[in-house]
């Protein structure tokens, strides 16, 4: 069955096609998945592939085997030669269709080649600069009928590009494609912030000459100062239901977390350690904050009632230990661990206790979970420079995304974007 | 400090005249002037240890430390002989915690010398705070000898 849906491409800038990210792949998944994406009908008159960007987007999660179609181009269930195609679980297949209005239909299926149906079939449609965008789309749904988990390939990423002292708030795609320069400063830029529908960012600026915090809206570009009390004002994170944020001041001392509406109302206190209390990361469900303290001594992972209450240490062992993001269940966390003088990507299990190291250390800092908790975006180092880096929640696969100049920092995964 | 600044920025500028018309020396007589009112204040004396601007800590350590105690106590008496005189303290961190903990911990250091500052007779009002966290390295280097020139807490007069 071929269920036609015109999914509206929300982003209505036209994006340059060159990465602003080189990426390097390491590692696989523990079984991959045989996939074979046939070129589609058409495509070759358009200025950029769409299975080629597909085929990218799954090879990178390490999930997938990608199989050469080998010159075989079937484009309807009819064209496909089932015996063909030994060894290969899912084949995606489809056509191209460019509208006089500009609009580009895709329209592609995605066959189970042991059982001989289809999986899914759908039309995808956009302008014919989003071309990208579409592929993404089609990456989504592949992914999400054979791993059954959501595809964060349409979803995107905020990070800091740091050239010399120019700092820039950088949006772009997954895949380092699309990048948009967000603010361009020659002061610090830190950390960025995804308002829950993506729509907004909080972030910390030095351009008043201290760490003040802003809301800026990435549709309009208008932007509002958040937080400008004397000494510090910065990391902001968003309520899930975007009706809040915790922040971090120093106006009354040392830093402390209080909650304030995106418009900058009704702001109060709501810890009262007197230590080091920052990095608050509210719970999928709204109802917990986990932050970085430093109350025992040295910076630990903590956690906290919305309303108060006494915090409770999540981490114990030696080192230090910051940056704490639920995932997106809510049943553990990433954080960075710091041991020996080396940073590791870490998560820990609330039900157990459990901790567990997914990297080999190094200079690795501010982890997030992509969307479907499946992947971990970090910064870390290598050759000398700040890049993004990712590692798969299993610690299988990494990815290493070296920007074209600068220094990567203060990476983090946006939201979905609800069509 | 500003009228001294826009003094000297005159005979620069009355220089620059001068060099056009070389018969008359307008710059002559003003820069005595100018190195005069340098040469009273003892924050311009290089072998004061009021030319000592910052001070230094340990790993994720705010307090002063003994051996910088006598320096910040150097600039306290200096600002509380001089209400006039403003100072920003500025925190700084090595790279070794997240960016966000050492804001937190910049602004602990820079605090800890402003109170220290206060209980020495210095007015609230003479000094403002700032932390730069980790985001403003002397050196930049993964090993304690850039470290340890990191954490610190600098001693600006120079700013409004």
């Amino acid at each position: 069955m071929l269920r036609l849906l015109s999914l509206l491409i929300m982003l209505c800038v036209s994006l340059p096609s060159r990465a602003a990210l080189t990426i390097e792949i390491t590692g696989a998944g523990e079984h991959q998945i045989p996939v074979s994406i046939a070129p589609f009908a058409g495509e070759e008159n358009l200025p950029q592939s769409i299975t080629q960007v597909i085929a990218a987007d799954l090879a990178r999660t390490g999930l997938f085997k990608l199989v050469d179609p080998a010159g075989k181009t079937p484009h309807e269930p009819r064209d496909v030669v089932y015996s063909d195609w030994p060894g290969v679980q899912a084949l995606a297949i489809g056509n191209v269709l460019q509208q006089i209005n500009g609009r580009v239909v895709v329209k592609f299926r995605l066959l189970d080649m042991v059982n001989q149906n289809e999986l899914v079939g759908e039309a995808v449609s956009a302008p014919n600069s989003q071309l990208r965008a579409i592929a993404h789309r089609i990456a989504d749904m592949i992914y999400a009928k054979l791993t059954g988990d959501p595809g964060v390939f349409s979803t995107r990423i905020a990070y800091v590009n740091r050239n010399g002292r120019n700092y820039r708030l950088v949006v772009a795609d997954s895949d380092g494609y699309g990048e948009q320069t967000v603010l361009s400063r020659n002061s610090p830029i830190l950390s960025p912030a995804w308002s829950p529908d993506g729509s907004h960012l909080a972030y910390v600026s030095f351009e008043l000459g201290h760490a003040s915090v802003y809301v800026q809206s990435l549709l309009t570009n208008q932007r509002l100062l958040l937080a400008n009390f004397e000494g510090s004002n910065s990391a902001p994170a968003w309520s899930p239901d975007g009706t809040q944020l915790a922040v971090v001041l120093t106006r009354d001392g040392s830093s402390q977390i209080y909650l304030v509406h995106p418009d900058g109302t009704d702001l109060h206190r709501i810890s009262f350690s007197g230590a080091i209390d920052t990095e608050p990361c509210f719970s999928p469900d709204g109802q917990y904050i986990l932050y970085t303290s430093d109350q025992g001594g040295t910076p630990q992972i903590y956690r906290m009632s919305v309303d108060g209450g006494l915090p409770e240490r999540l981490t114990f062992d030696d080192g230090n230990n910051f940056s704490p993001r639920y995932s997106p269940d809510g049943r553990s966390f990433v954080y960075t661990h710091l041991e020996n003088g080396r940073f590791y990507i870490a998560t820990q299990d609330f039900a157990t206790g459990q901790a567990q190291l997914l990297t080999d250390g190094g200079w690795e800092k501010r982890p997030s979970f992509a969307p479907n908790g499946k992947i971990i975006l970090f910064a870390s180092e290598a050759q000398g420079r700040g890049i993004l880096s990712t590692v798969s929640s299993d610690g299988r696969v990494r990815q290493k995304m070296f920007p074209q100049s600068g220094d990567i920092r203060e990476p983090t995964w946006g939201p979905f974007i609800k069509q | 400090m500003k009228k001294v600044g826009l003094s000297i920025l005159l005979v620069s500028m009355l220089a620059a005249c001068a060099s056009e018309k070389p018969k008359e020396a307008p710059a002559a007589e003003a820069q005595p002037a100018a190195a005069q009112a340098m040469a009273v204040d003892p924050l311009n004396d290089p072998n004061s240890i009021l030319a000592k601007r910052s001070v230094y800590y340990p790993f994720d350590v705010s307090v002063v430390q003994d051996a910088d105690k006598p320096v910040v106590a150097a600039h306290a008496k200096y600002l509380s002989e001089h209400p006039d005189r403003h100072v920003r303290l500025e925190g700084n961190c090595d790279e070794r915690g997240s960016t966000e903990y050492n804001i937190g911990l910049g602004q602990r250091r820079a605090d800890g010398v402003k109170k220290m500052m206060e209980l020495n007779g210095v007015q609230a009002g003479q000094i403002t705070t700032v932390s730069y966290g980790e985001e403003k390295p002397k050196i930049s280097c993964h090993e304690e000898k850039c470290w340890r020139e990191n954490r610190r807490t600098d001693l600006d007069y120079n700013a409004n």
